[in-house]
C-alpha cells in the first residue's frame, strides 16, 4: 500500500491549479444561474425604494449588534452550561443523570416563544412584586427585557448542545480513553487531554449548524421587546409602510451571517482529520 | 543482587459475573525476558495482559511490578485498588501496545509520542521531543512527525504506537495481539520493530497469534487454555516438542 502522501495539500496552489478549479467551477449551468442573481440583484436595487436605508443606517447596525451580542453571549454560555449537563448523562449518579436528561427534555421538547414569553412575562413580573428584589443592585437588569431573552437562548442552546455533546462523550472510542489510562493518566487529565477535546472535535460538525439554528431563533427577542436587528426592520416598516425591501433586506444579513458562520466553522474543522 | 522479576503474577482470577475466565495463573517475566502467550481466542490471554496494568480489574490473587504490589482493598464488588496514585505510577512504567493501536487522533504522531512523558511524567517539552524524534526514527517515522494518525497506514500508526511506549522508557512492555488487526503485507514492519527491541533485551510478554515469530523472539512460551497455563517452557521446547494434547493440537491448527 503505497503512503498517503500528506505534503501535496499542505504546499500553496500553483496558479494553473487555481486556473484549471475555477474552470471546473463555471460550469454553464452555474454561469446562468449566477447571471440570474445578479439581474434579480439589479432589478431589486433600480426598481424597489432604498431611500429609507440611510436614515436608518445607525439604527440598523445598532440591531446587528444587539443580534449579535445575543447569538455570541447565548452559545458562549450555554456551551459553558452544555458540558456539565452533557457529563451528567454520561458519568453521572442516577439523581444527577435524570435530573440533566429531564432538563434537555422539558426544554428541547417545548418551543422557544413560550419558554421566552414565561420567563418575561411570568417570571419577571412575579420577580417585581418583592421588594426585596427590587432594592437589589440586580433589579436595574431585571427589570428590562434583554436579560430573559438571552436566559431563554441560553438554556434552549444548553440544552440541544448538552444533547450533543453527550452523544460526542459516548462516541469517542473506547480504546483512546483506554490508552489515556495504560499511560497512567488520572480521570481529570484524561478528561482534559483526551475525552474532551476529542468530543468537542466529533461535535463540531453539528456545532455549526447549532449556532445558525440559534441565529435564527434570536428574531424571537423581537417579541419581548429587545430591539435587535429584526425589531429595528419591524420599525421600519411601521414607519415607511414598505414590506418587501425591508424584508429581503433582512434575509440579505442573515444570509451573510450564516454564511460567514459556516466557513468560520469549516476552517475550524479541517484543522485536524478526522479518524478513519 | 538478587534479580527481583520485573513482573510477578501469583494465583490470578479474573471472573465476569458468572464466566471464570482465568482460573488461577502463575507467571513470571525477569528483566530481558520476553515471554510470549499463545492459545486459541478466548483462552484468557488478553484479559491477563490487562489485568498487568489493571486496565481488568482481578477477582483475586497478586500482580508485582518490580517487587511493588498492587494495593487492592475489598469491596462489595469485590476487589478494587486501594491507591489510584500507586495504580497511575505504576502504569506509567508499563508501556502498552494495542491491538487497534488507541492513537490519539487529536495530536500529530510528534504530539502522540511527547504527550505522556509532558503531561504525565513532568519531563520538559524540548527534551521530550528531542527523544521523541529519537524514538520515531528506530521504528522508521522519523519523517511522520507532522502527520496526523488518520494520515498513516495501519502499520505506520502501529509503530508510532510503540514508539510512544518507548518513549516512556518502560520497566517492561505489553503488546496487545499488535498485528491483528493490520493487513497481511504490513504486519512484518511491525514485527521487525518488535524483533529490535527484543534482541536489546527489553523485558516484554506478547499476546500474539504470529506462531514463528514466537518461536523466535521469545525466551519463554507460555500456552493458555481454558483460563489456565496448559504448557510453557523454552519455544524449542513448546513448538518442536509439545506434551499437552491441546498444544499439539492447537500448533498443528494454525501452522
Amino acid at each position: 500500500m503505497p503512503d498517503i502522501d500528506i505534503v501535496t495539500p499542505l504546499r500553496p496552489a500553483s496558479l494553473s491549479r487555481m486556473g484549471r478549479s475555477l474552470t471546473a467551477f463555471f460550469l454553464p449551468h452555474r454561469i446562468i444561474m449566477v447571471l440570474v442573481a445578479l439581474f434579480a440583484l439589479a432589478m431589486m436595487i433600480r426598481t424597489m425604494d432604498w431611500s429609507w436605508l440611510p436614515a436608518y443606517m445607525p439604527r440598523l447596525w445598532e440591531g446587528l449588534g444587539i443580534t449579535m451580542l445575543m447569538l455570541v453571549v447565548s452559545v458562549v454560555l450555554g456551551f459553558i452550561l452544555a458540558l456539565p449537563l452533557a457529563i451528567a448523562q454520561v458519568v453521572g449518579p442516577l439523581p444527577l443523570r435524570w435530573l440533566a436528561l429531564s432538563f434537555c427534555t422539558v426544554i428541547r421538547g417545548t418551543p422557544l416563544l413560550l419558554q421566552m414569553w414565561l420567563f418575561y412575562f411570568g417570571l419577571g413580573s412575579l420577580l417585581g412584586q418583592f421588594p426585596e428584589i427590587r432594592e437589589t443592585w440586580a433589579w436595574p437588569y431585571l427589570r428590562q427585557a434583554w436579560p430573559y431573552g438571552l436566559f431563554s437562548l441560553t438554556i434552549s442552546f444548553a440544552a440541544y448542545q448538552g444533547e450533543i455533546m453527550r452523544g460526542a462523550f459516548t462516541g469517542v472510542p473506547k480504546g483512546e480513553l483506554e490508552a489515556a489510562r495504560a499511560f497512567g493518566m488520572s480521570r481529570a487529565k484524561t478528561f482534559r487531554r483526551v475525552w474532551f477535546p476529542r468530543a468537542v472535535h466529533r461535535a463540531l460538525p453539528t456545532l455549526g449548524g447549532e449556532i445558525i439554528l440559534q441565529l435564527k431563533a434570536t428574531p424571537l427577542v423581537a417579541t419581548i421587546t429587545v430591539t435587535d436587528l429584526y425589531a429595528v426592520i419591524t420599525k421600519v416598516r411601521q414607519d415607511t409602510f414598505l414590506t418587501y425591501e425591508p424584508l429581503l433586506f433582512l434575509v440579505a444579513v442573515y444570509l451573510c451571517l450564516s454564511g460567514v458562520l459556516t466557513v468560520l466553522l469549516r476552517w475550524m474543522e479541517s484543522r485536524v482529520p478526522d479518524a478513519r | 543482587m538478587t534479580e527481583q522479576p520485573a513482573i510477578r503474577v501469583k494465583g490470578l482470577r479474573k471472573r465476569f459475573n458468572r464466566l471464570e475466565v482465568l482460573k488461577g495463573i502463575d507467571l513470571e517475566a525477569r528483566p530481558g525476558d520476553v515471554v510470549a502467550v499463545i492459545g486459541g481466542s478466548g483462552s484468557g490471554k488478553s484479559t491477563m495482559l490487562r489485568c498487568i496494568n489493571l486496565l481488568e480489574i482481578p477477582s483475586a490473587g497478586t500482580i508485582s511490578i518490580q517487587g511493588e504490589a498492587y494495593a487492592m482493598r475489598e469491596t462489595r464488588q469485590g476487589l478494587q485498588p486501594a491507591d489510584r496514585r500507586q495504580v497511575q505510577r505504576i502504569r506509567a512504567q508499563l508501556g502498552m501496545v494495542f491491538q487497534s493501536f488507541n492513537l490519539w487522533p487529536h495530536r500529530t504522531v510528534l504530539g502522540n509520542v511527547t504527550e505522556v512523558p509532558v503531561h504525565v511524567l513532568g519531563v520538559p517539552r524540548d527534551e521530550a521531543e528531542a527523544r521523541a524524534r529519537e524514538v520515531l526514527d528506530r521504528v522508521g517515522l522519523g519523517a511522520k512527525l507532522d502527520a496526523w494518525p488518520a494520515q498513516l497506514s495501519g502499520g505506520q500508526q502501529q509503530r508510532a504506537a510503540i514508539a510512544r511506549v518507548l518513549a516512556v522508557d518502560p520497566l517492561a512492555m505489553l503488546f496487545d495481539e499488535p498485528t491483528s488487526a493490520l493487513d497481511p503485507e504490513l504486519v512484518g514492519e511491525v514485527l521487525s520493530v518488535i524483533r529490535d527491541l527484543a534482541q536489546e533485551k527489553r523485558t516484554m510478554i506478547l499476546v500474539t497469534h504470529e506462531m514463528a515469530f514466537a518461536r523466535d523472539v521469545a525466551t519463554h512460551v507460555v500456552f493458555l487454555r481454558e483460563g489456565r497455563i496448559e504448557e510453557q517452557g523454552p519455544p524449542d521446547q513448546i513448538f518442536g516438542a509439545p506434551k499437552s494434547p491441546h498444544l499439539q493440537q492447537f500448533i498443528s491448527s494454525v501452522a
